[in-house]
């Protein structure tokens, strides 16, 4: 036989390597390729997102079996697979409690992103690929969000298709097609489930499998950002302070899979509403198009969002357009862009600044909801500290980071909460600090004195 | 700044919970029974007779009450009224446009009810349905003869209170009032309700009054005993609703234990075989 690819495996193994490079890809992605070896409790959440979206596409899988995506069957259908369906409680709470753990891992996986400056030269595309997993994941929850048909369900799918509506010219129009009537429907809840159960799913898989090819090109960061790569390296040319992956880190992640499914089995037997926000208790009552809930809130890993989106009032827009001036004055005097940008940058935050007044306010607020998410796209580029790991940064940073994680948690308790004055004030302050932590980062990234960085990582032996 | 955010959110967590019915009462805690068959059985034989001809439980199967202890045969000869297999739906025959005709309302599906009606860590659906199902009070000025403290002006009448035996009701409210020149003012609103319905009511102004708005509701029975034996039905039924609402709530906490049981032996074995490997790793 003429072509034949010679290997080095045997028998069965063999036969497949010399049609499908199988051993080639188990080397290069799990026992050589080579991570460092400091890995601290912030590196299980990536492998822990992987097992949640595993669980989700497989639970997922078995409730299709039984869920009817009707506007008169939805609602009982969930209840029957609840009670009539075997074991179709647990599947249904897997789904459940998976769907807000995905958002809890996911958080957690991105703030150690943060904090590690995993995000850094070379590895602008792992995050990017990483974002879109995000955006695709919200889109994700939203649409299956629908599906229980509840009050909840309904109104909030309400409310967040609205906003397109806001806006302007083609936002009438665009809220109408995306629900494909006048107020959500039965349309509506066909299409969100199919994009729930086939189109993002397939997204959001390619996404993954480009987003470990991505990191495995550039490999891992690591809390110190010392790239093992410059490090030494062995008669094999591997460097020293990295390990392979297998069977390191994948015993290593078995013990983060056993204690957070600890955490998730603890909550889908004991507490699967989660106090109401994992399962909101309004849900229980059947959606009815005439009867709005008095308090419409969007599902707890939204909230931050959604409080800054209710914080841009018309009041607020003084404020907006004052910062876009001042930014806009700065950018001109200080600002380092090149030729005609320090001119255009400035043009177009003083029209900015102009559009807030004479816009709806209400058309803002989609925006800064959208800019909210959309502005961590930039982080490779807002970030121009000059060591990556917040390790080595000044003090005054860990500070800045831990307001930002306070502020972010704080939008999202408002977010839960009807609107009231006070709670109004302090989720426009919240959404300040946010949009400032990122916007003003290439100026206060740069400042202050840095620790040096040691050469290679530091590593303890266990 | 922090300490001021910090005070609006307690503040906010408390708010939350205190506002646990339409009405602003509070809610009484309803008796923990969940385990308790034969709670469970009496709240069943309780639902089945009162409330299952207004309300269905569309979710629910007569034979899902061999989960609580009863056989078929008990179901079919105690608890089959309307429905001719025990394997049936707890339909009811009402259609819904006839009832929203005769009470201006469609009496609600009770299958999942108890969990539609709990508040985020607050008091739950059981507790909301125990604390309902016992403030109704006769009030001659409504429709159908009655009102609820809880729920005011709810188009449900007070189907137990044959049960219940006759009341009378006190009702106290201090709200902050607006006058006509625009200056607010706390006044203190006392009603009184015999047990017939027939109402009086007097309202003072509060000077120097520098508290909470205040909803306040005592009842009085008539015969403290039967009132007594009323509640302890009435916990039985709230429990039932509680059941009924997820009915493999008891099987899904049994079966939680030994789950965590055996993740937290993989947990030990996970940690251990790490140990194993990496003790290599300098």
């Amino acid at each position: 036989m003429a072509g034949e690819k010679t290997v080095e495996t045997t028998g069965l193994l063999g036969w497949i390597d010399k049609r499908f490079p199988l051993t080639t890809l188990f080397k290069e992605h799990m026992s050589e390729y080579y991570a460092p070896k400091n890995f601290n409790f912030w590196y299980f959440f990536g492998s822990l997102a992987l097992l949640v979206l595993v669980i989700q596409i497989v639970t997922g899988i078995f409730l299709v079996m039984n869920y009817k995506p009707d506007g008169n069957l939805a609602f009982g259908s969930v209840e029957f697979i609840m009670r009539e369906v075997p074991w179709g409680w647990l599947i249904r709470y897997m789904h459940s409690t998976g769907a807000s753990m995905f958002f809890v891992v996911v958080y957690l996986h991105m703030l150690r992103g943060l904090f590690y400056g995993s995000y850094r030269k070379p590895r602008e595309l792992v995050w990017i690929f990483g974002m879109a997993i995000f955006l695709c994941l919200m889109g994700e929850a939203f649409m299956g969000y629908l599906l229980p048909w509840g009050q909840m369900s309904y109104w909030g799918a309400q409310v967040i298709v609205n906003l397109f509506s806001a806006i302007p010219f083609i936002g009438p129009e665009l809220s109408l097609w995306i629900r494909g009537d006048y107020v959500v429907s039965d349309a509506t809840l066909n299409r969100f489930f199919a994009f729930h159960v086939i189109a993002i799913p397939l997204i959001l898989i390619g996404l993954v499998v480009a987003h470990i090819i991505a990191l495995h090109e550039v490999g891992s960061n690591n809390p110190d950002g010392v790239e093992i790569k410059a490090g030494p390296k062995d008669a094999n040319g591997h460097p020293v302070d990295g390990i392979p992956f297998h069977p390191y880190y994948s015993v290593h992640d078995i013990m983060g899979v056993a204690g957070f499914l600890i955490v998730f089995a603890a909550i889908v037997f004991f507490g699967p509403e989660m106090g109401g926000y994992f399962l909101e208790y309004n849900n229980f009552i059947p959606a009815d198009s005439l009867k709005t809930p008095p308090h419409i809130a969007p599902v707890w890993y939204f909230t931050p969002f959604y409080s800054m989106l209710r914080a841009i009032t018309a009041d607020f827009t003084w404020v907006l357009a004052a910062c876009s001036i001042l930014g806009a004055i700065a950018l001109f005097i200080k600002g380092n862009l090149k030729g005609a940008w320090r001119i255009i940058v400035p043009v177009i935050l003083i029209l900015v600044a102009i559009f807030m007044r004479t816009l709806d306010a209400k058309f803002w607020g989609v925006v800064a909801m959208g800019g909210s998410v959309v502005i961590l796209f930039f982080l490779p580029w807002l970030d121009h500290s000059p060591v990556r790991s917040i390790r080595y940064r000044p003090t005054w940073h860990k500070f800045l980071y831990a307001i930002f994680i306070v502020v972010f948690l704080i939008l999202g308790f408002l977010g839960t909460q009807p609107p009231n004055p006070t709670f109004n004030l302090m989720s426009q302050i919240g959404t300040l600090i946010y949009f400032g932590f990122f916007l003003l980062m290439p100026v206060w990234s740069r400042l202050g004195t840095f620790k040096p960085v040691p050469d290679r990582i530091t590593f303890h032996a266990h | 700044m922090i300490k001021k955010l910090l005070g609006a959110f307690a503040l906010a967590l408390t708010c939350s919970a205190a506002l646990a019915s339409e009405g602003g009462v509070k809610l009484d805690a309803a008796p923990y029974r969940i385990n308790n068959m034969a709670s469970l059985q009496n709240g069943a034989k309780l639902f089945v007779n009162y409330c299952l001809s207004c309300h269905s439980a569309n979710s629910m199967r007569y034979n899902r009450l061999t989960d609580i202890g009863l056989t078929e045969d008990e179901i079919k000869k105690n608890l089959l009224f309307t429905a001719d297999k025990v394997g049936s739906l707890m339909t009811i025959a009402m259609r819904k446009e006839d009832s929203k005709k005769w009470f201006g309302a469609t009496p609600p599906d009770l299958s999942v009810i108890a969990r539609a009606k709990s508040t985020n860590f607050g008091p739950s659906g059981v507790d909301y349905i125990y604390t309902f199902l016992r403030s109704f009070y006769r009030d001659t000025n409504k429709k159908t003869g009655w009102d609820n403290a809880v729920f005011p002006s709810v188009a449900m009448p007070n189907v137990l209170w044959q049960l219940q035996g006759p009341r009378t009701y006190n009702h106290v409210t201090i709200a902050e009032t607006e006058k006509p020149d625009g200056k607010t003012v706390w006044t203190r609103t006392s009603t009184d309700f015999d047990v017939n319905g027939f109402s009086q009511s007097k309202s003072e102004e509060l000077q120097n009054y520098h508290g909470h708005a205040v909803n306040h509701s005592t009842f009085k029975p008539v015969d403290a005993a039967q009132t007594a034996e009323y509640d302890n039905n009435v916990a039985d039924l709230s429990n039932f609703l509680g059941w009924m609402s997820e009915p493999a709530q008891l099987l899904r906490k049994k079966i939680g234990f030994w789950v965590l049981l055996f993740l937290g032996l993989f947990l030990v074995v996970a940690w251990r075989l790490n140990a194993a490997f990496w003790k290599d790793v300098k």
